[in-house]
């Protein structure tokens, strides 16, 4: 177990933002949050899954809902709080820390927002390495690990319980449905997980991970250099295309934003198009009408120039972007993982193939 | 025949122009004054001089950087008391943030939360607490704050709760300024919450200088409506704009790329302005200024306006030149008191202007002043700033390739013939007054910002598209000219019916 610096919070936005995938939510609202609590003495302390008891109780939060509304209902560390202690009174006993439902976008710091009003740790890792928009896209799930209790906080005096779930699926509905109700974002506790989970099914290691591409980022551009090559070169990734948006199609149902971005080729690109499809996050991307990258492999749109994501809810029509891919982790490339997470799982009838297969 | 007057008040000079039909008659550039009026009615007084013409233009279009300025040297801003409109909601994130903590301590006043605002889908999120808004307003009457911004949460998609406490606010201090956040931005609350904030504390100076303006223009003999550029490169008549200072943040550069644009006749150049104090690089494409990507920042502060994509480095024709120890280049300027303080003009300061005298790119001032400057210093000098450009056209060009480049500005005798990456420098007449080009050939905007429900995307938008050329019309365009600049939908999703929040702006000539 460590203290966490504001400067490693920092780096973690950026990297977060980018193995978003498009979605998660901007992590500014979080990191002002952050700046906040730091200000009046708050330090975080980041522990890894090893140092946990395998009967140790660990707290999966997140933040539900549509990007768009968190930019208007701010994200409060308190509510974060609030959901955590629900479940404890919920199964009567406390835990011994908080983790991310998914290292991409916004959800990476809920956990350290949440920690520092409870003074918990927060452990290195989390069950997305990257993030997806519901909630049986995770590695828990393609475990099979019991996916109830749930609790959500309302900024209201709110308080939702779901105490079974007959499925991943349900769940997920039920929860949904419950979330739209109160304004599409909530803060929530998902099922907690014991230690020995944790250290079996999570994926281990992806704050330090997101705090690494954050510094790449960081260190290229003080040293004037392309900050998309940083990326690449410190997770080993390919660029798939860059070009200027042209169209961009959006519509929200059930609670999700859904809608495609065709981009024009520029410089290398000039003469070929790149359609991309999403559901919050970036699923599918076709060059010229052929899927060339597909979920679980990471496909991030980053800024051309600066480097920075761009989350599906602020492309644009003219920003110059680069679309970039990124390895998944293993555990979302084995057959369960596909089905749970693959190109079906989104609605597109394709068969999964990698980009770096 | 058809005569405009544009003006730039920039920090070092305000120029003028007056353009026949689509000619540049005249043009002129005087510096700017600290009280702003003199140096404006100096400029119309040498415009007239040069053009008899011009006192009786149609129109008069004044761009000005004179409130950025303001934010971004923290001076003559007034204090704000903050509501926001959002409880239970948001309580960790208080109005001001995220803004830098000097500009904080001298804006904000007071900051007021209360429970209101509305959800996505345009429910209440509570009820809006309307007694506590009147007890505030009291407090805010009783401290003597002279203006207020109020944003409430998702007030783009409802904005009842900004209303009545804008009411209630006029109700109890009728004499302080309101401003409300739906009125100058969109979807996300922190950055149309900091538009509102930056507006209200420029709100009085923006009064105060739109007046004097106005005075200019009468003590001069033109009788013309006066309007002030805006960001987008688009005109609103004076009396409407002065309410909304920060809708004119980057009227100064957008002018200058304009006018660029407009007088090599380019659509897509690199250009490089260079002032008394800073040389903007941007790029051109189709005539306007490329578009930062999302969120910029004023002052170091967070706003999701849309602005020109620009680099500023701190070279200019003012620029201090410091020898010993080792060579140095700016960043700071002299400003407008170049004609008292450069070398060349009597004064003790090594300017940029001076080392380009020395070097023979410019005769200005007295040229003996110089003669003495090591030759080794000059050269150094000069490649120092062409370093500086090159590197900053670099940064700004997005294809490898090379691209022609507009040089204008006052300062424009700076940029070499030849310059890595750019196919061919291009030196217009009038370069010296582009960004007051930019002001005389602004254009009238109209937009549409509405739901519709049960249509079409593309029947939304259409119709979107007529009411906003219809109000375009209202507000002075000729419809012949109208078109389509920016084009946005929003879909809502759980509201009746398939919603649609179509947003439409469309930008033509002013008519006759």
């Amino acid at each position: 177990m460590r203290p966490v610096g504001m400067d490693e919070i920092e780096s973690l936005a950026i990297g977060a933002w980018i193995l978003g995938t498009g979605g998660g939510g901007s992590p500014y609202l979080a990191l002002l949050n952050m700046r906040q609590l730091y200000r009046q003495g708050v330090v975080c302390r980041l522990m890894d899954a090893a140092e946990l008891a395998d009967d140790d109780l660990v707290a999966v939060v997140s933040n539900m809902g549509a990007p768009l509304v968190g930019q208007e209902r701010l994200t409060d560390p308190k509510t974060m709080a609030l959901a955590v202690t629900m479940m404890e009174e919920y199964l009567g006993r406390k835990f011994r820390a908080l983790m991310s439902l998914e290292i991409g976008g916004g959800n990476s710091i809920q956990p350290f927002m949440g920690a520092a009003v409870l003074d918990l740790p927060v452990i290195d890792g989390d069950c997305m390495g990257r993030a997806f928009p519901e909630a049986q896209m995770t590695s828990f799930a393609i475990h099979d690990l019991q996916m109830y209790p749930l609790t959500m906080a309302d900024v209201r005096d709110n308080a939702v319980v779901v105490a079974r779930a007959a499925s991943w699926k349900w769940m997920e509905r039920i929860s949904r449905k419950a979330c739209v109700e109160i304004g599409s974002i909530a803060s929530t506790c998902k099922a907690p997980r014991t230690g020995k989970e944790i250290k079996e099914c999570a994926i281990l290691g992806s704050t330090t991970k997101a705090i690494g591409i954050g510094r790449a980022v960081q260190a290229a551009r003080r040293a004037h250099r392309d900050p998309i090559d940083a990326v690449l070169e410190v997770e080993a990734g390919v660029k798939i295309f860059s070009g200027k948006i042209h169209d961009i199609a959006r519509r929200t149902t059930e609670g999700f934003l859904r809608g495609t971005a065709t981009i024009e080729g520029l410089d290398g690109f000039r003469g070929h198009t790149f359609k991309l499809a999403f559901q919050n996050e970036f699923a599918v991307g076709w060059l010229d009408d052929v899927p060339r990258v597909m979920t679980p492999d990471l496909i991030c749109v980053l800024d051309t120039v600066a480097g920075d994501a761009i989350g599906t809810e602020l492309l644009r029509y003219g920003q110059r972007v680069t679309v970039i891919a990124l390895p998944a982790p293993p555990i979302l490339l084995t057959p369960k993982g596909i089905e749970h997470v693959g190109p079906r799982a989104f609605g597109y009838d394709l068969d999964f193939r990698s980009v770096f297969a | 025949m058809r005569r405009r007057i544009g003006i730039d008040v920039g920090g070092t000079n305000t120029d003028a122009v007056l353009l026949e039909e689509d000619a540049v008659a005249a043009g002129v550039k005087t510096p700017t004054t600290p009280d702003v009026t003199t140096g404006i009615t100096r400029a119309l007084a040498a415009l007239v001089a040069q053009a008899p013409g011009a006192r009786a233009a149609q129109a008069v279009m004044i761009g000005t950087t004179h409130f950025t300025n303001a934010v971004v040297q923290r001076r003559d801003l007034g204090r704000v008391a903050a509501v926001r409109i959002g409880l239970p909601s948001g309580a960790s994130l208080p109005p001001f943030v995220d803004w830098p903590e000097d500009l904080a301590t001298l804006v904000r006043a007071e900051v007021v939360m209360l429970e209101g605002g509305h959800e996505f889908d345009g429910r209440p999120l509570v009820p809006f607490d309307g007694s506590g808004m009147r007890a505030a307003a009291r407090r805010i009457r009783d401290a003597g704050i002279r203006s207020v911004a109020i944003a409430a949460v998702f007030s783009p998609l409802n904005a009842a709760c900004e209303e009545d406490a804008a009411a209630i606010v006029r109700e109890e201090c009728p004499d302080v300024a309101v401003t409300v956040s739906h009125r100058l931005g969109r979807i996300g609350l922190l950055e149309r919450e900091n538009a509102a904030l930056l507006n209200a504390c420029l709100i009085e100076l923006a009064r105060k200088t739109t007046r004097a303006f106005t005075e200019a223009l009468r003590a001069s003999g033109i009788e013309a409506p006066l309007y002030l550029t805006q960001n987008d490169g688009t005109v609103m008549l004076a009396e409407v704009a002065e309410e909304y200072p920060v809708y004119s943040f980057a009227s100064g550069p957008t002018n200058s790329m304009r006018g660029a644009a407009f007088l090599s006749k380019r659509d897509e150049a690199l250009v490089v302005d260079v002032g008394g104090t800073t040389t903007d690089i941007g790029s051109l494409r189709h005539g306007f200024p490329r578009e930062a990507n999302s969120v910029v920042e004023i002052g170091g502060v967070r706003t999701l306006f849309r602005m020109p994509d620009l680099l500023s480095l701190g070279l200019g024709g003012g620029t201090r030149v410091a020898a010993t120890p080792a060579l140095a280049i700016g960043p700071t300027s002299v400003g407008y008191r170049l004609t008292e303080q450069a070398l060349v003009f009597g004064g003790d300061v090594l300017t940029v202007t001076d080392v380009a005298v020395a070097a023979g790119l410019i005769d200005l001032g007295d040229r003996a002043r110089v003669a003495s400057l090591p030759a080794r210093l000059v050269e150094e000098a000069l490649a120092r700033i062409r370093a500086m450009i090159e590197e900053g056209v670099d940064r700004m060009k997005t294809d490898a390739g090379d691209a022609p480049l507009i040089a204008v500005g006052g300062g424009s005798f700076l940029i070499p013939p030849r310059l890595a990456g750019v196919s061919e420098v291009l030196n217009v007449p009038h370069q010296a007054v582009a960004n007051a080009v930019g002001a005389a050939i602004a254009q009238v905007s109209g937009e549409v910002d509405q739901i519709f429900q049960d249509l079409t995307r593309d029947e939304a938008i259409a119709r979107a598209r007529r009411a906003a050329e219809d109000k375009a019309v209202a507000a002075g365009a000729d419809r012949a000219t109208l078109s389509v600049v920016e084009v946005e939908d929003l879909p809502l999703a759980y509201l009746p019916g398939n919603s649609l929040r179509t947003r439409v702006r469309v930008v033509g000539e002013i008519a006759g």
